[in-house]
């Protein structure tokens, strides 16, 4: 379980502090798959990197399972069970798939493991483990690759900011399926996606409404999906396009 | 032929070998050779006049290969070594060379070694060429290898190059010179810590017509070291050529990249790429998303990016 308290989040823009985040509190239960949403530069993925701890915040707490996590470095919560899909893939001279696999499981995974992986991706495994992860990889190939290191930590907090970017119809299919199954297996882990994309909010159990750097709205999908649809905040989010780099 | 614990672990770094190779063989070690052993096809004499033997492999000769390990355990040897390499016509042979130095003492130890290849008409030849320092001797550990290629048409080099440690000094030169359609691919990894300083030299003239090189050097400068790669391509003929200086800095390393194209027919295409940077910031971040700490992060990017 995680718990948001009181979040703020100011950067410095031209000389002038600018608040990303303006006081976000949020409860992200075990066994629940929730997906934030909202238009672009309304603080969604900022969030996603305040809970890794890849940007701190100004103010406010972050407890995981009960434990005070704020002060701790991106390491600790990786190692605390916390995993993250970032919406731009890094990519690496060198280091393969299969090295990135099994730096993800912490394991020497066989081929053969890490070939489950990928293949449930929706990636032809044989071709991929050797390959290197660098620019020779499409942008929806690492995106791929980048859902399938998630896949192989199996932790207990699984973040994948805008997982649909860059990637095409068929690919998209099978992400929906590769979700479908993480919430099927859920247990007492859970899952955030960061998205805009209907058929995504459409596998949540809860959706949280991120506008202006504050929760508009929350609730369960079936609660607040009807009413996101009638409003335009969804589809003209991804009428402007997938870029969100607030 | 028996080796001892030092000599073992310096085989071991520079060519891959546990004990006597395979093929044919000349293991040299504080200027004089511990072993030699020729083949039904490649036949390695001593030089008379210099120091160095000369390395002939007969036309067609498959599959062979040859190790010609040095290792300089004593303190204060300084020794210059000439080999030449003469492969005939459509041979495919693997030619592992090296040098390491353990050295201990207060002395400089140095190894100069030029390497010549003649390469006959379509022969192929893989060549494999690692470096590498150890001891705790207020002695340097200098090596400074000379290679020159010459290929006739249709012949094939890869070289790799490697200097991952403890070599102090290091002046790499090489110069090639090709015929038609000879291709040469050069893969060098190199990393420098400390005060170390590596300077390598590529000279490559494409002189024959469809002549292509490839020269690729990957380098890590940590501490207070400093490197130059200095690569030049001269198209001469109808060819292609390409450079490329990769390299991640850190530390208070320097590095310098001199590129130098030099085209001289019109249908010359010479291409140099080359980057310095550190280790970018969102690659230490997601390696820590994975639960690595920054410093395992930074081992697993230098040793993928050396590999």
């Amino acid at each position: 379980m995680l718990e948001l308290r009181d979040i703020t989040f100011q950067v410095e823009e031209n000389g002038v502090d600018k608040e990303i985040i303006k006081g976000v509190s949020l409860l992200i239960p075990d066994g629940k798959l929730v997906v934030i949403t909202g238009p672009n530069g309304g603080g969604k993925s900022t969030l996603a990197r305040i809970i890794m701890g890849i940007e701190r915040p100004t103010s406010g707490r972050i407890f995981f399972n009960g434990e005070d996590i704020t002060e701790k470095s991106v390491t600790e919560r990786a190692k605390m069970g916390i995993s993250f899909a970032f919406q731009q893939p890094v990519k690496f001279k060198g280091l393969k798939v299969l090295d990135l696999l099994r730096l993800a499981s912490g394991r020497r995974l066989s081929t053969g493991d890490a070939c489950e992986f990928l293949s449930s991706v929706g990636l032809c495994a044989r071709d991929y483990i050797d390959r290197e992860l660098n620019a020779s990889l499409s942008g929806g190939e690492l995106k791929r690759i980048e859902i399938a290191e998630v896949l192989a930590r199996a932790s207990k907090m699984s973040i994948f900011d805008e997982p649909e970017a860059g990637i095409d119809l068929w690919s998209f299919n099978n992400l929906i399926r590769v979700f479908e199954t993480m919430r099927k297996n859920i247990a007492e882990s859970s899952i955030v996606i960061i998205s805009h994309q209907e058929r995504i909010l459409n596998v949540a159990d809860e959706i949280v409404l991120v506008n202006g750097g504050r929760v508009e709205k929350k609730g369960s999908k079936e609660e607040i999906l009807p009413e996101l649809l009638r409003s335009s905040a969804v589809v003209s989010a991804c009428v402007k396009g997938t870029e969100d780099k607030a | 032929m028996k080796f001892d614990e030092i000599q073992l672990r310096l085989l071991e770094e520079i060519a891959d070998l546990h004990g006597v190779p395979e093929g044919a063989y000349n293991i040299r070690s504080n200027s004089e050779a511990l072993g030699r052993r020729s083949t039904d096809h490649i036949v390695i004499t001593p030089k008379k006049e210099v120091s160095g033997i000369d390395i002939e492999i007969a036309a067609n000769t498959k599959n062979e290969s040859v190790h010609i390990p040095v290792v300089m355990t004593e303190s204060g040897l300084k020794e210059m070594v000439y080999n030449d390499f003469y492969v005939g016509e459509n041979a495919d042979v693997l030619i592992v060379a090296g040098c390491g130095i353990d050295n201990c003492g207060g002395a400089d130890s140095e190894h100069d070694g030029i390497h010549r290849f003649f390469l006959k008409k379509g022969a192929k030849v893989r060549y494999v060429e690692k470096h590498y320092g150890s001891g705790e001797g207020a002695g340097k550990r200098i090596l400074n290898p000379v290679t020159e290629a010459y290929l006739e048409e249709g012949a094939e080099m890869t070289m790799e190059m490697v200097q991952i440690k403890g070599v102090d000094d290091t002046v790499r030169t090489t110069v090639a010179k090709l015929k038609e359609k000879a291709k040469l691919v050069v893969r060098e990894r190199l990393m420098t810590h400390g005060a170390q300083k590596a300077v390598s030299t590529y000279e490559v003239y494409l002189e024959g017509a469809g002549s292509s090189a490839d020269v690729v050097s990957r380098s890590v400068a940590k501490g207070d070291s400093f490197q130059k790669f200095d690569a030049k391509i001269i198209g001469d003929a109808p060819s292609y050529g390409h450079t490329e200086c990769d390299s991640i800095i850190m530390d208070n390393g320097k590095i310098l990249a001199v590129p130098g194209l030099q085209a001289n027919h019109v249908d010359a295409s010479l291409l140099h790429e080359a980057a310095i940077g550190k280790i970018a910031g969102e690659q230490l971040v997601k390696l820590m998303t994975l639960g690595l700490t920054e410093q395992e992060a930074e081992e697993q990017i230098i040793n993928g990016f050396l590999r």
